[in-house]
């Protein structure tokens, strides 16, 4: 991507980075329409539009060398290693992508009735009894269309589990350590945060969650392993505190990708469990989305799901099912994110039951031995081992003058996606890696070796100045962040 | 499958450099009384080739838009997906990418979201635009909790017909934020505007009327409510803009911005506002500023407002939204261009009307004759609206959903003259 100089290199480039706006010229275009066919309809005047909106008018030549360019001056897990902590940005398989793109699939109205829709009926309750199977769960809903709308869904069921029984509660529990959706969450939901310290294990704070927790507390959410990438070992301990004072717990699945076949949520004593299929089925995430997130549930709190679920009547004709009187109703506006979970089917009934535990064990396996490659220059936050990633920190750096961020942006310089920095929020420092069970041995050698060498460079003052100035090969240098926020410029 | 590359030695020399024996070592933290003892009852691993033929199984049982003639309507529509978009919104750095979090290594991505936004406001005549939301139902809902919170009011009110799916979006929300939607009559006696957060009007409406949203927009701005749209974005190259009518919000369901029908998702929720309300914002906005040479590059901006911030304080608890479904809309927008935008527009009308004439002549109603239209109606008749399109689906047409006892029918630039007519002749068989 770029030359001996650092510049960026401009192959088929000439004229360096362009917005459709520059590009447009009066009079071009590359759509074509079929030739009117019947009589052309007036629309009354007050209904129509007084002045034609602007929008680019660009050749389709045009456009496919843009978007062409935007591609190249972007990474994703195609590009390269994405290690990426709390993100498990694994190899997204491609017959996945075939699959969804089947026309009676990607072809299939949302409103179709039911018997003209029995095929993707049927993908849907396979996958819904292969998901519950995989978290110890009753029933599963796939209207979320992300994580964190599975959290508030989440959030919901417990608010009219808990109303259903006459019992009002006004907080949910969450670790320090938890991911920024889950509180936002919990206020979507009409709850207050209470908020539960790690202690020096880097766990769950025993006898802080007792103090925290009386008859007034809904229920906790948690992710196990946990966002330090440790498995919270007294697990059981945590569900007896919640449900002796009639709490629910919730399962946050951000790392259900680490315990696949070998531990399931609900022999944990969780009662809800949401999963982000990119994380765990290996959805390609887009950018950004679309997402899926299916919540999963215990049998008590399955009438409390979102209409309409999946039903299979005696005949064995599939159907959706609107008549649930205590459901919470509708979280999104058709049946979540369809095409996303026929992805995630590809990935479940291609793996099968003994291909999913593997994953799992492969992806701790890598964390553990990447970790190891890097520990002593970069210490692990906690003692103790992690799970499917690590939380190191770039403590010992900051007397170089070198920051982690400083660290993240020279990865780039040596060719990678950077590993997430300054989170979890409570480590000092915080470098989080997650390699994911899809990359080689080769690979975190040599990524492992590409960290060691940034500890050395931060040693010496030449190092230092090319970690302050990293990046030099990546299509943009550092970007000003507080210009764009203090002077927001969000359209052309 | 086959997934990951580890081969047996990887796996052995990999434990021994960690002075491990098994891999259940990796696993010795974990009490062995929450330890699964058992395989998962899960079917056992098949090959590509076998999970293909699965998939094309479970497909031939689904009968879709190419199969039958597609007059469905009701938020998701049959529009022409030029080859072009998928072509460039399926390219994989885009497609295997993450959130753009490290904008260095993201400038594709911030980039097409930045023009997105620039082209949703130019469509909506509004000033500002996120990056996406989830789709348009829940669109709808983010745009109620903007104006509770730029109103520090929390009666949501609907005026006219609204898609149900969005009323029900609204009342689940609404469960844990404090709020019931209400029903309104603009201008009816009583009516009492001045404790409302937002004023509620779909343009079209839930049975494809064209009603005075004006109005409705004045007065809501007039008490001091904020005055949310639901528009169609492929209408406005031919109906006033959510601008033009007074909106302060506006939101849409994107799908039909070269998106395909994928049974209801992924689809892409729009979300358009005044310069007013750009810090009370859901999710994601890309914005441009410049890089340390001075090069002009894109971030995430505004991100005080935002969940991985803000924490419970952020606007919205959205994370992941639909980027790709809004790139693929920008590249649909730029295919269209201006004059695309408008042909199209008037295709839809035209066809639509010469429908609504042949279906009436085949014995079905208007359900409001004296109302105008875009590209969707509804029709009644003297006998169960459901049974009509259950047994239409038999001949191959598809139409509805059905709406308070209405079965809508759309059409799109897709729909010829022939289908409109085979439609017609199917009608008048099963009403005579």
């Amino acid at each position: 991507m770029s030359d001996h100089t650092g510049a960026p290199v401009r192959v088929g480039d000439p004229e360096g980075p362009r917005t459709l706006k520059d590009l447009s010229r009066a009079g071009r275009r590359a759509s074509s329409l079929p030739a009117l066919d019947v009589e052309a309809a007036e629309i009354p005047e007050k209904h129509r539009r007084a002045e034609r909106p602007w929008l680019p008018e660009v050749a389709e030549r045009d456009l496919v060398s843009h978007y062409t360019r935007l591609a190249q001056r972007n990474y994703g897990v195609d590009t390269g290693f994405y290690p990426l902590g709390s993100c498990s940005m694994k190899y997204n398989p491609k017959v996945a992508d075939v699959a969804a793109s089947m026309p009676g699939f990607a072809r299939l109205h949302p409103h179709q009735p039911d018997s003209s829709a029995q095929g993707a009926l049927e993908l849907l309750w396979r996958l819904e009894k292969a998901l519950c199977e995989l978290t110890g769960m009753a029933r599963a809903t796939f209207q979320p269309a992300a994580g964190a709308s599975g959290e508030l869904t989440g959030l919901l069921l417990m608010r009219a589990f808990h109303e259903r029984q006459g019992d009002v509660r006004r907080r949910v529990v969450i670790p320090d350590s938890a991911h920024g959706t889950n509180p936002a969450s919990v206020r979507l939901a009409g709850y207050e945060v209470a908020e539960v310290p790690s202690d020096a294990r880097g766990l769950v704070d025993l006898s802080a969650l007792e103090k925290l927790v009386d008859e007034d507390v809904a229920g906790l959410m948690i992710t196990n392993p946990n966002t330090l990438g440790l498995f919270e070992e007294d697990i059981l301990e945590i569900a007896r505190i919640m449900h002796d004072v009639g709490a629910l717990l919730y399962y946050d699945g951000a790392n259900l990708n680490a315990i696949v076949g070998r531990v399931r949520p609900g022999d944990m004593g969780f009662d809800i469990v949401h999963m982000n299929t990119h994380k765990t089925f290996a959805t390609p995430h887009g950018g950004g989305g679309p997402g899926a997130g299916p919540v999963a549930v215990k049998g008590r709190l399955a009438p409390f799901l979102p209409k309409p679920v999946v039903q299979r009547s005696d005949d064995g004709r599939f159907y959706l099912d609107d008549d649930r009187p205590h459901s919470i109703g509708r979280i999104h506006g058709f049946n979540g994110n369809f095409g996303v979970l026929v992805r995630a089917y590809a990935y479940v009934f291609g793996h099968g039951g003994d291909g999913l535990r593997e994953v799992g064990e492969r992806a701790v396996l890598n964390a553990n031995y990447l970790a190891s490659r890097v520990k002593e220059r970069f210490p692990l936050a906690y003692p103790g081992s992690p799970m499917h990633e690590f939380v190191s920190t770039a403590r010992p750096l900051k007397k170089h003058g070198v920051r982690a961020m400083d660290v993240a942006k020279r990865l780039i310089d040596l060719g990678y996606y950077p590993s997430t920095v300054y989170f979890p929020l409570i480590v000092e420092e915080a470098l989080m890696v997650e390699p994911t069970e899809t990359e080689s041995r080769e690979t975190l050698d040599a990524f492992g070796a590409a960290l060691l060498s940034v500890a050395d460079e931060a040693a010496t003052e030449e190092g230092q100045s090319r970690l302050h100035e990293a990046p030099l090969t990546a299509p943009v240098r550092r970007l000003d962040e507080a210009k764009a926020a203090r002077q927001p410029k969000v359209r052309w | 499958m086959r997934f990951s590359p580890h081969t047996e030695d990887d796996v052995r020399e990999m434990l021994d450099a960690l002075g491990l024996s098994s891999l259940d070592d990796l696993y010795a933290q974990v009490p062995a009384e929450v330890q699964l003892e058992r395989p998962l009852d899960v079917p056992p691993g098949r090959s590509e080739l076998e999970l293909v033929e699965d998939l094309k199984r479970l497909a031939a049982r689904n009968r879709h838009a190419d199969e039958l003639v597609c007059f469905a309507g009701g938020g998701a529509y049959d529009h022409y997906v030029p080859a072009v978009v998928w072509a460039m919104a399926g390219r994989s750095e885009l497609q295997t990418s993450y959130t753009p979090y490290q904008p260095e290594l993201s400038q594709g991505v911030l980039q097409a979201l930045f023009e997105y936004q620039s082209m949703i406001c130019d469509l909506t005549g509004l000033e500002v635009s996120n990056a996406s939301l989830y789709d348009g139902a829940t669109a709808l809902v983010e745009a109620v909790n903007m104006a509770r919170a730029a109103t520090g009011r929390d009666r949501v009110l609907i005026a006219g017909r609204i898609d149900p799916r969005y009323v029900e979006a609204l009342e689940t929300y609404g469960k844990g934020l404090g709020f019931m939607p209400e029903p309104v009559e603009i201008g009816a006696k009583g009516t009492k505007l001045e404790d409302a957060a937002c004023v509620i009007v779909q343009y079209p409406d839930g049975h494809g009327v064209l009603g005075d949203a004006r109005s409705a927009f004045a007065a809501a701005r007039k008490a001091g409510a904020r005055a949310i749209e639901i528009f169609d974005p492929l209408s406005l190259g031919v109906l006033a803009s959510p601008g033009e009518l007074g909106a302060d919000i506006a939101v849409a369901e994107g799908q039909v911005l070269g998106n395909h029908l994928n049974y209801g998702g992924p689809y892409l929720g729009i979300i358009a506002a005044r310069t007013q309300d750009i810090r009370r914002m859901p999710g994601r906005i890309a914005g441009e500023t410049s890089d340390v040479d001075g090069n002009p590059g894109y971030v995430l901006t505004l991100q005080t407002r935002e969940q991985h911030i803000r924490r419970e304080k952020a606007t919205s608890n959205i994370c992941t939204n639909q980027t790709l479904m809004a790139i693929a809309a920008s590249v649909y927008l730029a295919w269209l261009g201006p004059q695309g935008l408008v042909e199209l527009g008037e295709a839809c009308a035209a066809k639509a009307r010469y429908a609504a004439e042949r279906l009436v002549e085949a014995g079905a109603r208007l359900a409001h004759p004296d109302e105008p239209f875009f590209k969707e109606f509804a029709i009644t008749f003297d006998r169960p609206a459901e049974q009509v399109r259950d047994t239409l689906i038999e001949v191959g047409y598809l139409v509805g959903p059905v709406v308070d006892g209405a079965l809508l029918v759309a059409c799109t630039e897709r729909r010829t003259r022939e289908d409109i007519d085979g439609l017609a002749e199917a009608l008048g068989e099963v009403l005579a």
